[in-house]
């Protein structure tokens, strides 16, 4: 993986020095409230309901074990022994104090992390495909380009008073799983004729007006990639509408002018930049991309296919195969490019928890998990929960085992259990209804009845409010909180995907209580379960069956 | 079209400037009324302004200033850029509700003088200018940047 060198280490240091500063100078009162807002949020410090909020990046969702080591340390330090992982891969911390912040900020520059750019109307990290550099069906390796990203984007001149955030994604596979279609600007690299370039997609986006980003240009040659993102930022920064924050988004400017038009101005403002020479030099992204070389895997002979482990366990009780581990591997595990080979999705969705929350001990046993058995490489995932890229499937038995003490070995990916939620009232300013109690609520509910493995893949997202951090359009189901006279009240939608067949959902009809929204859900698996055809995922069924079944259940 | 000699900061109140020539003591003019007269030799871009409507004219320009009525409309930064790519010289001059934490940005975007709509503490100023010792991206600045020099022979 990337490591800094003294230029990168410099810059770090410098901006907590600077941090420093402006903090020195809001507590002295110098500076005001509203200055210093946009300055603090520009190093990931945000206010919420009861603390301020710490948001460290982690670009592209990568990290090694002494990383995440120093991410268990701060969360004792300074916070209350435990972090929380986002959909945008990264970790909050929730009860940060404004006088330890640039402390928390220089004991993650010692580890080559940061908080820069996590929030205010500037790039953002930059996030990538979870299983980069694993997956068997990528084309590359898609992290250089966004580290290419990250570096171009870290303290960016011209773009740092944007009209809102602004996030990329980068992928590299037709599979998509990134959300990539519903970012400011996915990037998914492509080959063609041998030649490495990018497909851009412009202005998509949830919150409340989610749109699917359509493609602004199907290929940008690989040593243009900087200077299209920037005549594709410079447009928005120009013409982004700045008279209204819920539509100041790129989003609403690309869906306002058209997508034609925008990619003409862009093409405009490219061709301009590329007379300008805004590109770093060639040998730049060669010398990121050899930081992301091949660990030296095992020879096959060394490790074990699936069957194999199978039929072992088939014969050894001490596999405990029956007694969850099996389950486990057919559920957490995605194929490898190196035969031998999977990725392990640690989930962070025990039936009851908190999505997304990791004690500081739990940290520590997966960084050691990483360190044995991963070549050292951690990565978060979007859908909030870790992952060790490259394991031996001979070593499964022993990772399953370690991963099962903790708590940590729950078999639930992409299951109704591995729900996404967002903070909400209980820690947001934001929220108008709580959205961790009613995950907590729906995991145990399934679990309780043994519904989830009959149910199979349903990617259930909530949202407490309609800045949709929860990604709750997305969702095979979505349910998002609203307050409705003083209550909170949760509506219920159908249809969403974040993936390579991505769409929206639909709101199915009137909102229920918290017990009926729980209710609905099992009235919706029921309708699914029913109709379903062979093979069918309960996306499937409802794109084949429609909305009405389950409007005449709900509400009938 | 009236030349209005209201608009626009006078040389007193510029609190930083990176120039050695003699500063423009008149007033400036709209961008649509730069755009009319032929004699104009100061301008002033308010943030929903073109500043690509300026380059017929840059040979005459010795002054643009660019407003930042709030320091969180960041257009200016793109206006300061694209009159330095096409080749402006002149003076461009930030002014408005122009912070300390927005200094060093703005010189790399082009800006090479400054007129706060209140005055900043010089210390934390020559501070903020000098906040990069080394910088990520090309810019209007022409600094080498990082990976220029980790590549250069």
């Amino acid at each position: 993986m990337y490591q800094y060198d003294s230029y990168d280490q410099a810059m770090v240091d410098a901006r907590v020095e600077e941090f420093r500063d402006q903090a020195r100078r809001r507590m002295e009162g110098r500076l005001s409230e509203d200055q210093f807002k946009p300055l603090r949020l520009m190093n990931g410090l945000y206010l919420q309901l009861h603390a301020y909020m710490l948001r460290v990046a982690i670009p592209y969702g990568t990290l090694n074990a002494r990383q995440m080591e120093a991410l268990a340390d701060i969360a004792e330090k300074y916070d209350r022994g435990y972090g929380h992982f986002t959909t945008r891969q990264n970790i909050q911390y929730n009860w940060i104090k404004l006088e330890d912040a640039a402390d928390a900020l220089a004991d993650l520059a010692r580890h080559e992390m940061h908080a820069i750019q996590t929030s205010g109307n500037c790039i953002r990290n930059i996030s990538a495909d979870h299983f980069a550099g694993a997956a068997a069906d990528e084309v590359t390796d898609p992290r250089p380009y966004a580290e290419l990203l990250r570096q171009w984007s870290s303290f960016h001149p011209e773009f740092t008073h944007l009209p809102r955030k602004f996030k990329f994604c980068v992928i590299a596979a037709e599979k998509d799983r990134a959300a990539m279609r519903l970012h400011d600007i996915g990037i998914r690299i492509v080959k063609r004729d041998g030649a490495v370039g990018a497909q851009f997609y412009v202005g998509g986006g949830m919150g409340r007006t989610p749109i699917i980003a359509p493609l602004v240009r199907d290929f940008v040659a690989v040593d243009q990639l900087i200077t299209y993102a920037e005549a594709a930022l410079r447009v928005y920064n120009r013409y982004g509408r700045r008279d209204n924050k819920y539509k100041a988004r790129i989003k609403i400017l690309v869906h306002e002018l058209g997508a034609a038009e925008y990619t003409r101005q862009v093409e405009e403002e490219f061709a301009h930049l590329l007379s300008v020479g805004v590109e770093p030099p060639r040998e730049e992204l060669a010398r990121i991309a050899e930081y992301f070389a091949p660990p030296a895997f095992h020879h096959p002979s060394e490790s074990w296919d699936l069957e194999q482990l199978q039929s072992k366990a088939a014969g050894d009780p001490s596999f405990r195969w029956d007694d969850g581990f099996g389950l486990w591997v057919r559920r957490n595990t995605h194929p490898h490019k190196a035969p031998g080979y999977v990725s392990a999705v640690i989930s962070l969705k025990p039936v009851g928890g908190i999505p997304g929350d990791a004690t500081a001990d739990q940290m520590r046993i997966v960084a050691r998990l990483a360190r044995e058995y991963s070549f050292d490489e951690l990565r978060v995932m979007h859908t909030q929960n870790l992952l060790l890229p490259h394991v031996r499937i001979a070593d499964l038995p022993a990772i399953w085992a370690a991963l099962d003490a903790a708590g940590l070995a729950a078999p639930n990916m992409d299951t109704i259990e591995d729900i996404i939620a967002c903070p909400g009232l209980d820690y947001c300013s934001l929220a108008n209804a709580r959205s961790i109690p009613l995950a907590q609520r729906i995991s145990e509910r399934f679990a309780e009845t043994g519904r989830t493995e009959v149910v199979g893949e349903l990617k259930l997202k909530i949202s407490g409010c309609i800045n949709a951090c929860g990604h709750h359009h997305a969702g095979h189901i979505g349910i998002l909180g609203v307050d409705r006279k003083g209550t909170e009240n949760y509506q219920l939608s159908l249809g969403g995907s974040e993936a390579e067949d991505v769409s929206l959902a639909k709101i199915t009809g009137p909102g229920f209580d918290e017990d009926g929204v729980i209710a609905a859900v099992e009235t919706v698996t029921d309708v699914y379960l029913g109709a379903r055809a062979d093979g069918e995922r309960f996306i499937d069924t409802y794109r084949r069956i429609g909305m009405e079944p389950f409007k005449e259940a709900l509400y009938g | 079209m009236v030349e209005s000699r209201d608009l626009g900061t006078s040389p007193d109140e510029v609190q930083f400037r990176f120039r050695d020539d003699e500063p423009v003591d008149h007033g400036t003019v709209t961008v649509d009324s730069c755009c009319d007269q032929t004699n104009a030799t100061a301008v002033r871009i308010e943030p929903g302004d073109d500043a690509r409507l300026l380059l017929p004219f840059l040979d005459r320009l010795a002054l643009v200033e660019v407003n930042f009525p709030a320091f969180t409309d960041g257009r200016g930064y793109s206006a300061a850029r694209i009159l330095r790519e096409a080749g402006y010289t002149g003076e461009l001059r930030a002014v408005g509700d122009v912070l300390i934490d927005q200094l060093s940005h703005m010189r790399r975007c082009g800006f090479d003088s400054f007129a706060p709509d209140k005055r900043l503490d010089e210390g934390d100023a020559a501070r903020a200018f000098a906040t990069w010792d080394n910088v990520y991206q090309r810019a209007a600045d022409t600094r080498r940047t990082i990976a220029d020099k980790r590549h250069e022979a």
